[in-house]
């Protein structure tokens, strides 16, 4: 604070909070505008309460769904359902993780030329901006119901995820060791494979496990749109309010990311 | 050691011959697998729609431009419904998932043993679900509409809020703390004086970062019938209504960019 700290006016006051925006004209402009936009939000949606409320009663048996989740009526469709959505896990893993190495190296601004840098970060922009289920919905149209574009949409997600966060390791990397390799007059592919693929491969091992996470619980909703996967399965079981199914289906989805989680964090602790 | 001794010289190499075996067998397991996987993909795939699908995308590129760009008048109230679904569900999300985040964090919670497994269950069960899921739940519950659409991000945004939120309240600064509680302070003023003025710079970003994930995918939970931009996409699709498409796809990548640019215009104006 630059003003003087004067005792004598604040002695007898009792302390304050400071407020969390200092200027006041500031901190109440955005209060009223924040109530306004509250409230201008809430008029415009139409909640039917009534509607609501009738539907808690099916919300309380859906809850209840969950302490007796049928796995065994529709075993066949939840079995062919899941190992469809790790299939396609871990071909779209393998394949995007494969393709977006090379655009990684092309998007670190340390190691690629201007030109090469510029397509790359373009390809990452576009594949990050899009979302899954609308580029599902596409390649749906093009390459027909399956997992095959259910595939392409999470290898194409994988790119834009992965590239951009590796090529970020790369371009800080340490810069002394790629030297030191280019010295010993190596190649350019062995200058990579020697010189910067060894810093790098923690974080690429960190970043892999995570997507392949990632890409499991995407390839759950893939479904929807007709994509293949799991998501086909849990959608009919809702629409014939089928909520024991559906519930077992959740839980397994939920098992399994927790089992993927907790492998992620053992293997990424071990290789950091 | 990977120095071998060849004839007199001496070789280099990265691996010892046992390194290289396992790692040798490593991936073939892996590719081994990775083939698995691909021939039971492609057994479901019909490739004639394959090799044919150049043409197709051709086709819808063809139908797809120019948009239709006279629709976008009505497009205002559903991007605004798609604002509202992310604002007021993110919103919800902060709310509930204070408390959460509080149970979980392991210098906050009131029991270790019984109350943080509990929450971290919540933090776990609800993030490893996806808000199109969610929504399907809730519509078939609450019935379609916007509000099953806040509903659905406001739970889906619960346990990452909530997780990065404990996170941050487990690396507060103890000290300050105790001295709030050496003033002889309360639980709850602890709370107000000691721990909330260090994460609310770390709850800002968080809902802000949260706020710009949702904006997201609200534009796509219209899609079962959630409300926002996702329902005209989902009526446009069923139509076969190209130019329509296309313009939609604009709109949301625009409302998309611009979201992403807020949020990082924001958390650098914070942190």
């Amino acid at each position: 604070m630059s003003d003087t700290f004067d005792v004598q006016a604040r002695l007898g006051k009792p302390w304050k909070k400071p407020p969390f925006v200092r200027r006041a004209w500031l901190r109440w402009t955005l209060i009223v505008g924040f109530v306004a936009y509250l409230v201008a939000a809430y008029l415009t949606i139409d909640i039917n309460w009534t509607r609501v409320y009738e539907g808690l009663e099916r919300g309380k048996q859906f809850v209840l769904a969950f302490t007796s989740p049928d796995f065994t009526t529709r075993s066949g469709d939840i079995y062919a359902g899941m190992v469809e959505s790790i299939v396609m896990t871990v071909t779209s893993s393998v394949v995007g993780i494969a393709i977006s190495i090379p655009i990684a190296l092309g998007a670190a601004r340390n190691i690629a030329p201007l030109p090469i840098y510029l397509i790359c970060r373009a390809i990452i922009a576009v594949s990050r901006a899009l979302q899954e289920i609308i580029v599902a919905i596409l390649l749906v149209a093009i390459f027909g119901f399956g997992p095959l574009a259910g595939f392409l949409t999470l290898s194409f997600a994988t790119i834009g995820f992965l590239a951009k966060l590796l090529a970020e390791d790369i371009e800080s990397m340490d810069k002394v060791q790629a030297e030191a390799i280019r010295a010993s007059g190596a190649k350019w592919l062995q200058w990579v494979n020697y010189g910067i693929q060894p810093q790098v491969m923690p974080r690429l091992i960190g970043l892999s496990i995570y997507r392949f996470d990632i890409n499991f619980r995407e390839s759950a909703i893939l479904g929807l749109v007709g994509a293949g996967g799991i998501g086909a399965t849990l959608n009919t079981a809702f629409d014939r309010y089928e909520y024991d199914t559906a519930a077992a289906i959740l839980l397994i989805i939920i098992v399994i990311v927790m089992a993927l989680e907790y492998l992620s964090g053992i293997i990424r602790a071990r290789v950091q | 050691m990977p120095v071998t001794d060849h004839n007199g010289t001496k070789l280099w190499q990265r691996r010892t011959a046992r390194e290289s075996l396992s790692h040798w067998v490593m991936w073939l397991i892996g590719v081994a697998i990775f083939a698995y996987c691909w021939q039971r993909i492609s057994e479901t795939t019909t490739w004639f729609f394959v090799w044919d699908a150049p043409r197709i995308a051709g086709d819808l590129w063809a139908r797809a431009t120019p948009p239709k760009w006279d629709y976008i008048a009505q497009l205002g109230k559903p991007i605004w419904d798609t604002l509202n679904i992310a604002t007021l569900g993110t919103l919800i999300a902060l709310v509930l998932a204070i408390p959460v985040a509080f149970l979980a964090a392991r210098n906050t919670t009131p029991s270790k043993l019984f109350i943080r497994p509990i929450a971290l269950l919540i933090i776990v069960s609800t993030r490893s679900i996806n808000s199109l899921i969610w929504a399907l739940l809730l519509i078939a519950i609450i019935g379609p509409g916007v509000f099953a659409g806040v509903i659905a991000i406001a739970i889906r945004s619960v346990g990452f809020c909530a997780k990065l939120l404990y996170e941050a309240i487990e690396e507060i600064d103890d000290t300050q703390v105790e001295a709030i509680t050496a003033t002889g302070a309360s639980r709850w003023q602890v709370m107000a004086y000691g721990i909330v003025p260090q994460i609310l710079p770390a709850f800002a970003g968080i809902a802000v970062f949260r706020w710009d994930i949702n904006i997201r995918e609200s534009t796509v939970l219209g899609l079962v019938g959630a409300g926002g931009i996702g329902l005209q996409l989902s009526a446009s699709l069923n139509v076969l209504a190209w130019p329509q498409v296309s313009l939609i796809l604009l709109v949301i990548l625009v409302a998309v960019v611009v979201s992403e640019w807020v949020s990082a215009k924001v958390r650098g104006a914070i942190i």
